[in-house]
């Protein structure tokens, strides 16, 4: 026998059998795809038919050459500059409500997993009280974000009138039960290990939460962070059609008199917006990492 | 310091990781854990550390029933037990100053350790920990830039300013090489010696627990098979505590080197 000649594997890859519930949550959820298809009333055809194509084609080259005169550029330079403020104090509002929220979320700070095990077990009465804001807080985050933020916009926009204003207030509200959620999600994938040893020092939650989770979830805290940024710009653009300001005022304007070069210019203006931010995020990340 | 009766872990899938233990450990005494994997021995450091909770039976701690621990008595009770790991245990994007003085927040107000966490606070004293185990130049590394056997010493410098009654060593140097090895399991008894702390380990390494503690304690299928001077276990005593577990499980060979610091705390270990 060749010494480079494998020894058989005695025992076989263990198969897995999926569960009954994994098999039915699978089939449940190919059936709702395929009846989707049917209830959306897909039509590749009518999407690639020649005079589709063809009323697509005239729609864009309406816009073109883009509008691109000096009265018109200099007319951008206010919204532009009011979409960055609405997309950054958005994000900041959103970081303000995310990041309390998104602590008392998270379970494995809360109320289970090894931090609680003997300070909790067999203590039914101070485990509830545990999970009561954590409870509270996750449907607090879910009620923030199955809100679209333009509901959210034309809340505020009754509240406390037109203008960027509305615009910050319903990003920051929607943005804040997203980022509520991920970081969370962030938190308790962190490494259990280190939260262990720093408890075992008699380090209370929050001491092993700065110690131990903060320093583990930061880069991915960031980058997520600065992701949804990107995403408050774009989504600004829409508020502005609702009257919360921004580049999208402009657009709903323009869109409005028919003036698709002046729409083809913003849209350009705003893809320079998430370009930067993402370049800069990437740098950003860079470093961090 | 330590006193167990009828020890109980069972995991939610009915194993029992540990097994109805009875055990005395008095203060300043050093006692090595030895046996196969899967017999229980972190799972029972892990009790002794209050992390889990016993199934069943009692655990004393200086007199006080751990199972009854919560909140800040609870707290009070793991900052007199300092715990160093196998490994995985700092937190890898600190710096190790930061890693060294988080030793101290069982004692710091959550303020101070914030702020400690912005500007270092005692640093001098995270420095001479750090010279006592030898890495004092890392005092401001990454702590994931250093190996394994540089990042056991941190955790051991945080041990020593946690300053605690018990030093526990969940198998202390599994993840580092065999010479590393020697020099960290020396440390600990030095410093146990020095400053008459309790030290008790898990070791993976036979030859490392007989040369250096003069108690030794077996663990099989979460029971205690023998507790004994390292005179006193026989080759016979090893091959039934390691009976059936495979060649790479049973007593590891620690190959010994006439470079070895001869005046410390450890006997000459055995010639292979």
């Amino acid at each position: 026998m060749l010494p480079s000649t494998p020894t058989p594997v005695a025992v076989p890859f263990p198969r897995s059998r999926p569960s009954g519930f994994v098999l039915a949550f699978v089939l449940l959820i190919c059936l709702t795809t395929v009846a989707s298809w049917w209830a959306a009333r897909v039509d590749l055809t009518a999407l690639l038919s020649r005079e589709a194509l063809g009323n697509v084609l005239a729609f864009l080259a309406g816009g073109f050459p883009p509008a691109l005169s000096p009265e018109f550029l200099g007319l951008l330079l206010r919204p532009t500059l009011e979409t960055v403020q609405i997309s950054l104090l958005g994000t900041a509002v959103a970081l303000l409500i995310g990041f309390p929220l998104g602590i008392l979320a998270t379970a494995s700070l809360a109320h289970a997993g090894p931090l609680h095990e003997l300070d909790l077990g067999g203590r039914p009465l101070r485990r509830l009280l545990r999970f009561l804001p954590y409870a509270f807080s996750r449907a607090g985050l879910s009620l923030f974000r199955s809100v679209p933020e333009l509901v959210w916009a034309l809340v505020f926009v009754r509240a406390v009138g037109l203008g960027p204003f509305p615009g910050v207030l319903a990003i920051g509200v929607g943005y804040g039960g997203i980022l509520g959620k991920v970081y969370s999600e962030i938190f308790e994938a962190v490494d259990p290990r280190p939260l262990e040893a720093l408890q075992g020092t008699g380090a209370s939650r929050w001491r092993v939460f700065w110690y131990g989770m903060v320093p583990q979830a930061f880069p991915h805290l960031v980058s997520y962070t600065l992701y949804r940024w990107e995403c408050a710009i774009r989504a600004s653009a829409i508020l502005g059609f609702v009257g919360a300001g921004g580049i999208g005022q402009q657009i709903e304007i323009s869109m409005r008199m028919f003036n698709f070069p002046e729409v083809v210019t913003l849209i350009g203006v705003l893809f320079l917006m998430v370009a930067g931010t993402d370049a800069l995020s990437l740098r950003l990340r860079r470093r961090l990492l | 310091m330590y006193r167990a009766e009828g020890l109980t872990r069972i995991f939610p899938g009915g194993t029992r990781a540990v097994d109805r233990v009875d055990l005395k450990i008095g203060a300043g005494e050093r006692v090595a854990f030895i046996g196969p994997s899967g017999a229980g021995k972190t799972t029972l450091f892990r009790m002794l550390n209050c992390t889990l909770k016993p199934t069943a039976g009692r655990l004393w701690i200086d007199g006080e029933e751990v199972g009854h621990l919560h909140g800040a008595v609870l707290r009070a009770a793991r900052r007199k037990i300092g715990t160093i790991y196998q490994q995985h245990n700092l937190v890898p994007r600190l710096h190790v100053v930061h890693n060294v003085l988080a030793g101290r927040l069982g004692t710091w107000s959550t303020p101070k350790a914030l702020l400690s966490l912005l500007r270092p606070a005692e640093v001098e004293t995270a420095h001479r920990v750090l010279q006592q185990v030898g890495i004092p130049e890392k005092l401001y590394a990454r702590t994931d830039e250093l190996s394994g056997g540089q990042q056991q010493r941190v955790a051991i410098a945080r041990v020593l300013l946690q300053d605690p009654d018990v030093i526990l060593a969940d198998e202390p140097v599994s993840s580092v090489d065999p010479m590393l090895a020697v020099g960290i399991v020396h440390l600990l008894t030095d410093i146990s010696r020095a400053t008459g702390k309790t030290l008790v380990v898990n070791l993976h390494s036979v030859d490392l627990a007989l040369a250096c503690f003069p108690r030794i304690i077996g663990l099989r299928d979460g029971r205690v098979l023998f507790d004994l001077a390292p005179e006193a276990v026989q080759d016979e005593t090893l091959a039934a505590l390691y009976r059936g577990a495979p060649e790479a499980e049973g007593p590891a060979q620690v190959t010994p080197d006439a470079s070895f610091d001869s005046n410390s705390s450890c006997r000459p270990l055995p010639k292979v």
